[in-house]
């Protein structure tokens, strides 16, 4: 096991109103732009040190506990894929046994840990109602194994396991709406996010943290070599994700919605515009164009949105 | 009381800050005292009642990666469930305890006894001790936190006791005073694993080629290392808790105890509750001047593989009876045995007999006819008692 050195002379980042320090280190091994790394050292700054982390297995787990390197500074644990939920329910009530309930039990969870392998465990503890927050970091796929189609990955996308081809538009199937599944366990906090929008998942997690019961962040996170981008346009495409209403911001605090888009959602972009940069829908472009599919995204995260702003009405 | 019963007590008695546990017959009636003691706040537990077996170990891995003492117990399907996570929490040096209650594997579906499911984990770097009595599961339930928590040690335990046969069977038993297991098993002080904020620790870090193996061979050192200190554990129980209740336990607890094996011409070998019925024949069988004796394994993992060797050595028949297969190969036990016999000058001839798969009665005349066949050299390297 690891244990954390006190680290100096390196670079740190004092935002929004956080102090310099880092409890996601640098010196990690992600990718260039990494939606993922960007947004857990945003969280990581939110929680400060009185925090324990429970992780999935996915890139970050690998990345960020090279042994006997360490990229934590908060007391951080990993067990297998699918277990981030059981153990963080097991650290909880340790700590409550402990009498130390005053500190964070924050869970890290991929798209993959989160909607696929590690659902059953999410549910088990959402429902006994453990004081936790959950993050899933979503970049839409399993990329730590490649690129495979998860639960999580939308449809239209080519991954290595749903491929585009001559017989294949990419995933066919919808992406799950984790958030009705959460909204469904009573969560008294659940909301999603973006790493194109920092002062939004700075405030969410707040809330996240804050807020007694399971609580859960969906935060979107574009992946360079999944989504087959640029590493200097992450926070441009998780932007547009938003912008588009491909990914839309919003919350649900004791079952009330609430849309927290940057614009007016009258006037979004059209969603061609956050699937262009991406390789993954390329196919749906070039060589041709393909309308019928385009159209249909197009159709679908309208319809989403608009399901959204009418429960945020209510 | 119910040998279920016997070990709800020992548990109430060890107090663990965490249980967590699913409910799988015919480890139910465990758990379901366990509940109760919780409900009526005669022990201030906290109990995860899970989604299944999977976060029952996954929560006790992150209970006492924590720094706390933690609990589960299951069967069958729910420990094949916990299959996966059972490496991590020794992986991990976390000295979880666990009982199991010993039930088939399907398919077909069988809740009733054998040994595959316990058996079936042999690997998975956990310590393995099988009992024969409800007294036994009591006491070793006790010894199993003193055991696994031991600095030495750092490693998580079953305690695996039949089902229904012992599980659900009421036998007298001697209950000891809470201060005297607390005397006994001291409070569990993590020695490296605890997720404490005052001083960040990475646990579960990924392990390169570069020292993975290392890992492991740490591991595999403190499991084979352990086999001092369960002896040690026993000696000390011995000494403090002599046997109250005749025939109910060994009188003296060790790796291995031995019925009428003195003068014995050939010796049976067996684990858990099936050694009563033995023991029985054994006695009827003496009366007619078969000399019989029996080895029984309490000691599973580790191996007492030296002990084992020196103790059969000089018998010339050995019969093992198990109630587990590895498809394709045979009896585990007998596999494990005879690699111990292996190369010994006057190693005896072992044979194999397979017993009591999925709750199939071994009845006094199923145990008279393996002495029989070992008596007289009659049957196949391998019998299936049916």
């Amino acid at each position: 096991m690891t244990r954390a050195k006190k680290r100096s002379g390196c670079f740190k980042m004092a935002i929004l109103g956080f102090d310099e320090r880092e409890y996601f280190a640098q010196g990690h091994r992600a990718c260039a732009g990494c939606g993922e790394a960007l947004a857990i050292r945003l969280i990581m700054k939110v929680a400060g040190p009185n925090t324990v982390v429970v992780h999935c297995t996915g890139c970050m787990e690998v990345v960020s506990t090279p042994y006997p390197e360490t990229a934590w500074e908060v007391p951080w644990i990993h067990g297998a894929f699918e277990t981030n939920s059981s153990i963080a329910s097991g650290v909880e009530r340790a700590l409550k046994a402990k009498g130390k309930q005053d500190v964070n039990v924050l869970v890290f969870g991929g798209d993959g840990g989160t909607y696929d392998i590690g659902f059953q465990g999410l549910s088990g503890a959402f429902e006994r109602g453990h004081n936790i927050t959950y993050v899933c970091t979503d970049n839409e796929a399993y990329m730590n194994t490649g690129i495979q189609r998860s639960g999580a990955t939308p449809y239209g996308a080519s991954t290595t396991t749903s491929p585009a081809g001559s017989n294949s538009i990419g995933k066919t199937e919808k992406k799950k709406d984790i958030m009705r599944i959460i909204e469904s366990h009573h969560s008294p906090y659940a909301a999603t996010a973006s790493v194109g929008y920092h002062a939004d998942l700075v405030n969410k997690t707040k809330k996240a943290l804050q807020t007694t019961g399971p609580t859960f962040l969906n935060v979107y996170c574009p992946c360079v070599p999944g989504w087959r981008t640029e590493p200097a346009d992450t926070i441009k495409i998780a932007k547009l994700g938003v912008e588009t209403g491909a990914t839309p911001l919003y919350e649900i605090e004791e079952g009330v919605y609430k849309l927290n888009m940057p614009q007016n959602p009258d006037s979004l972009k059209p969603i061609e515009e956050y699937l262009r940069l991406q390789g993954r829908f390329r196919h749906l472009f070039r060589p041709n164009r393909n309308e019928d599919v385009l159209a249909q995204i197009q159709k679908e995260a309208d319809e989403n949105l608009a399901r959204i702003i009418a429960l945020s009405k209510k | 009381m119910e040998a279920s019963h016997a070990v709800s007590e020992a548990v109430k008695s060890l107090e663990p800050d965490v249980i967590a546990a699913y409910p799988i017959t015919p480890q139910t009636h465990i758990v379901e005292r366990i509940s109760e003691f919780v409900a009526n706040g005669q022990i201030k537990s906290e109990y995860i009642r899970v989604e299944s077996e999977f976060t029952a170990i996954s929560a006790c891995l992150g209970a006492q990666a924590t720094g706390v003492r933690s609990y589960t117990s299951t069967s069958s399907q729910g420990l094949a469930l916990m299959h996966e996570i059972l490496f991590i929490v020794s992986g991990m040096r976390l000295p979880v305890l666990m009982s199991v209650v010993n039930r088939a594997l399907s398919a077909p579906i069988n809740i009733w006894n054998d040994h595959q499911d316990s058996i079936s984990e042999r690997d998975t770097g956990w310590l393995q001790l099988y009992v024969e009595t409800a007294q036994e599961a009591y006491d070793m339930t006790l010894m199993q936190a003193r055991i696994s928590e031991d600095n030495r040690v750092m490693l998580p335990s079953m305690v695996c006791m039949d089902g229904f046969t012992l599980s659900h069977v009421y036998e007298p038993v001697d209950i000891l005073e809470k201060e005297k297991v607390d005397a006994f098993v001291p409070k569990y002080k993590p020695v490296h694993a605890v997720l404490d904020p005052e001083d960040p620790l990475t646990q579960g870090p990924i392990g390169f080629p570069s020292h993975y193996m290392e890992f492991r061979k740490e591991l595999c050192d403190a499991v084979d290392s352990s086999l001092d200190v369960i002896g040690e554990v026993m000696k000390r129980f011995n000494g403090e808790f002599p046997c109250q209740i005749p025939m109910s336990r060994p009188e003296q607890y060790g790796h291995i105890e031995e019925y009428m094996t003195e003068d014995a011409d050939f010796v049976i070998v067996a684990m858990g509750s099936v050694c009563g019925t033995i023991k029985e024949a054994i006695d009827q069988k003496r009366r007619e001047g078969v000399k019989a004796g029996l080895v029984k394994i309490i000691t599973y993992r580790p191996f007492p593989k030296k002990l084992l060797a020196e103790t059969l050595k000089g018998y010339p028949k050995v019969a093992v009876c198990e109630k587990a297969i590895s498809p394709g190969l045979g009896g585990p036990l007998y596999t494990e045995l005879a690699a111990c016999l292996y190369g010994i000058s006057d190693s005896p001839n072992i044979r194999s007999f397979i017993v009591g798969l999925g709750g199939k009665d071994v009845k006094l005349s199923h145990v008279g006819k393996i002495m029989d066949m070992t008596a007289h050299d009659k049957g196949e390297k391998e019998e299936w008692m049916f």
